[in-house]
């Protein structure tokens, strides 16, 4: 076994997890808040104001990266859905249930602000568009995910069912986005597509990509946060959550 | 041979036994023994490979279970609590379908047989639903002349059984020890056979 | 060595039929449940003839969803009651392949009617002659597809609190593409253009499907059962 591998393998023990987690979140938890305020600023004071849109555009600043992570958090706990199953870690688990609720909260926030962006530029709250639509339907695999996890009261089954249920629907997220533009372009429905903003300026592309960044960290930081709370709620009666409990 | 090596168990956040070991040569028996959620049922169901221990391992005749799934379920009969009896079918069809579904071909009469064997003479097409708890595990039991295997695991054979019914298992014990099989299970009463071991959790 | 493994699996099916045939009344019903739901959409819209045609696809492929839904339940539910689930997976034989029996027996039950019945339905909803078999087709292609992904959100919430709920959170977002390829086909011949390629879609998840949908079933109900 080579050396690295065992140090990967003693990072995957909650025990020796816990300490790193907390070491780390001060740092993503800062980088979240700077990269946002950069974000921000880049975002409402600093790019012009869109000849067409006027303002209101400037929504998707925060609507364009929350649909870019609820997408990739997903994957996240996909990836650590297939760690778990392929090598028994107890840790990919905790990360995937840890990850849950903040993927659900960013597809949340992408359909409100794309629902605020929806009734000025085309009058209505909600358009039956193939992205909305299908960012209404990953929200859902959200919600079962969450659903199933706090349906099962022993851990470990909810962490091996979760993560079959997980790999089910990465599976599935592709077909399901490949069908919901097939219905569109039958159904030759609203055919306004968000992202494709009218010349987006290279300050817009920085602007979310800025914000990306700060959503990323923050992601980050919340999950070991959430993490660290599983990984004492499970492991109570264990040696070293008694340890660090006296510490 | 079964040879079990620091065999841990969790419930939940309980652990209900860690580093057991013990070894079970071919032709003996063993007695699994404890109070009330001690772990026995557990204990047979890890050994069964239905649920994976925390830690530990269990190897049959060197290699295993996990590794070679098919092979060690073809060597191992597990009669649980629960029946795996369907209430709807007799007991004629369900132990067609039961054996059937592990691959074993077995003929009418033969079952016929085996049930006229523990007493159920005259009931094999009687729904199971309309037997009484003994006769339905004697229902059970019957897998035991019907199904080859060399390992038995059988969780609380005796419960529910009659004087006679008893009389009938323990001879088909002895019977399987007799042709080097092994036996294990779990029982509140003390068990009227002679030799075997007990471990107590 | 084929027959020997198709024999268990065979077998499987045979089993969850004579079962089936003795509690007929719950294929019956789940059937009825189907007709209901369907009948019910023209007294909600009205008796528009040239609308109820053209929701006619979508109305029965969800009625043929909800239908699916109603027998899944009791797909792995009964068997892991009684402990029978339990000796399956103790079996010698191969789960998968009896866990694939027991779906095929699901379907052969739940969707098979549904599939047989729909053309008297579309009649109601005025669709023609040419639709009548092209609905048929879809969902012919289609009900496996519900059975196979449905049997995988069985397994994942057997013995699990509010299964019935949870399964129907868990699945129907799954359904999505078999829905839009299945009512789709309809629709778009409806509309005069092609079919064939929703239903080279709906074929092609439908493989997607059977490859997948057993194994995870399978692992799921491992995870059940420990």
């Amino acid at each position: 076994m080579s050396h690295s591998l065992v140090n990967w393998f003693k990072y995957a023990s909650p025990a020796s997890f816990y300490p790193l987690a907390g070491r780390l979140i001060p740092y993503f938890a800062s980088a979240a808040a700077v990269l946002g305020a950069i974000g921000l600023w880049i975002g409402l004071l600093f790019a012009p104001t869109d000849a067409q849109q006027g303002e209101g555009y400037r929504i998707i600043f925060v609507h364009v990266p929350a649909s870019w992570m609820s997408m990739f958090v997903y994957c996240i706990m996909a990836f650590w859905s297939a760690l778990g199953l392929a090598f028994k870690t107890r840790l990919s688990g905790m990360m995937t249930a840890a990850l849950a609720p903040t993927g659900a909260l960013f597809a949340f926030l992408s359909l409100w602000t794309g629902a605020l962006w929806g009734k000025p530029m085309w009058g209505a709250w909600w358009v039956w568009d193939a992205r909305l639509t299908s960012q209404l339907i990953l929200f859902f695999l959200y919600l079962g995910f969450i659903a199933l996890q706090s349906a099962i009261d022993d851990p470990r089954r909810a962490d091996k069912a979760g993560a079959l249920l997980a790999l089910v629907g990465v599976i599935n997220v592709p077909i399901i986005y490949f069908s919901v533009q097939w219905w569109n372009t039958l159904h030759q429905g609203a055919s306004v597509s968000m992202t494709k903003a009218p010349s987006m300026a290279h300050t817009m592309l920085a602007g979310m990509l800025v914000m990306a960044l700060a959503f990323w960290a923050y992601t980050i930081a919340i999950a070991l946060m959430r993490v660290r709370c599983i990984m004492l709620e499970r492991e109570l009666s264990s040696e070293w959550v008694k340890r660090n409990a006296t510490e | 041979m079964l040879s079990v090596t620091q065999l841990t168990c969790q419930r939940g956040e309980r652990v209900l036994f860690q580093d057991l070991h013990f070894e079970l040569p071919d032709a003996h028996w063993l007695q699994i023994a404890g109070a009330n959620g001690a772990g026995k049922t557990s204990l047979l169901r890890i050994l069964a490979g239905l649920t994976e221990p925390v830690q530990g391992t269990v190897l049959w005749n060197g290699v295993d279970i996990g590794a070679e799934r098919s092979l060690w379920h073809r060597d191992l009969l597990y009669v649980g609590h629960q029946g795996a009896l369907k209430e709807e079918l007799n007991p004629q069809e369900n132990l067609l379908f039961s054996l059937g579904l592990e691959g074993f071909e077995s003929s009418p009469a033969a079952i016929r047989n085996a049930l006229q064997q523990l007493g159920l003479h005259g009931r094999e097409h009687l729904p199971v639903r309309y037997l009484s708890a003994g006769q339905r595990r004697r229902v059970l039991l019957s897998r035991l002349l019907l199904r080859p295997a060399r390992l038995w695991i059988l969780d609380e054979p005796y419960t529910a059984l009659d004087v006679h019914a008893s009389q009938v298992l323990t001879h088909q014990i002895e019977a399987h020890l007799q042709q080097g099989g092994s036996v294990i299970l779990t029982s509140h009463q003390s068990i009227p056979l002679s030799g075997g071991s007990c471990l107590t959790l | 060595m084929k027959s020997q493994h198709a024999a268990p699996f065979i077998l499987a099916i045979r089993r969850d039929l004579l079962l089936a045939a003795r509690h007929k009344t719950e294929i019956v019903t789940a059937l009825f449940f189907f007709v209901i739901v369907v009948n019910l959409l023209p007294l909600g819209i009205g008796p528009d003839a040239d609308l109820l045609r053209k929701i006619a696809p979508g109305a029965l492929w969800i009625g043929a969803l909800l239908a699916t839904l109603l027998g899944l339940q009791r797909l792995f539910a009964p068997d892991h009651a009684d402990g029978t689930l339990e000796q399956m997976a103790l079996s010698p034989q191969s789960f998968t392949l009896l866990v694939a029996g027991k779906i095929v027996a699901h379907w052969l039950v739940s969707g098979l009617p549904v599939v047989l019945i729909a053309p008297v339905l579309g009649l109601q909803f005025d669709l023609p002659g040419r639709s009548l078999g092209l609905l048929m087709l879809s969902l012919l292609l289609g009900t496996p597809i519900l059975s196979l992904i449905g049997a995988v959100g069985a397994a994942l919430t057997l013995g699990v609190r509010g299964g019935g709920a949870l399964l129907s959170l868990l699945i129907l977002p799954l359904y999505i593409p078999a829905l839009i390829f299945g009512a789709g086909a309809v629709e778009a011949d409806l509309a005069g253009l092609g079919a064939e390629g929703h239903l080279s879609l709906l074929g092609a998840v439908l493989v997607v499907s059977l490859f997948f949908a057993p194994w995870a079933s399978t692992l799921a109900l491992r995870v059940a059962l420990e």
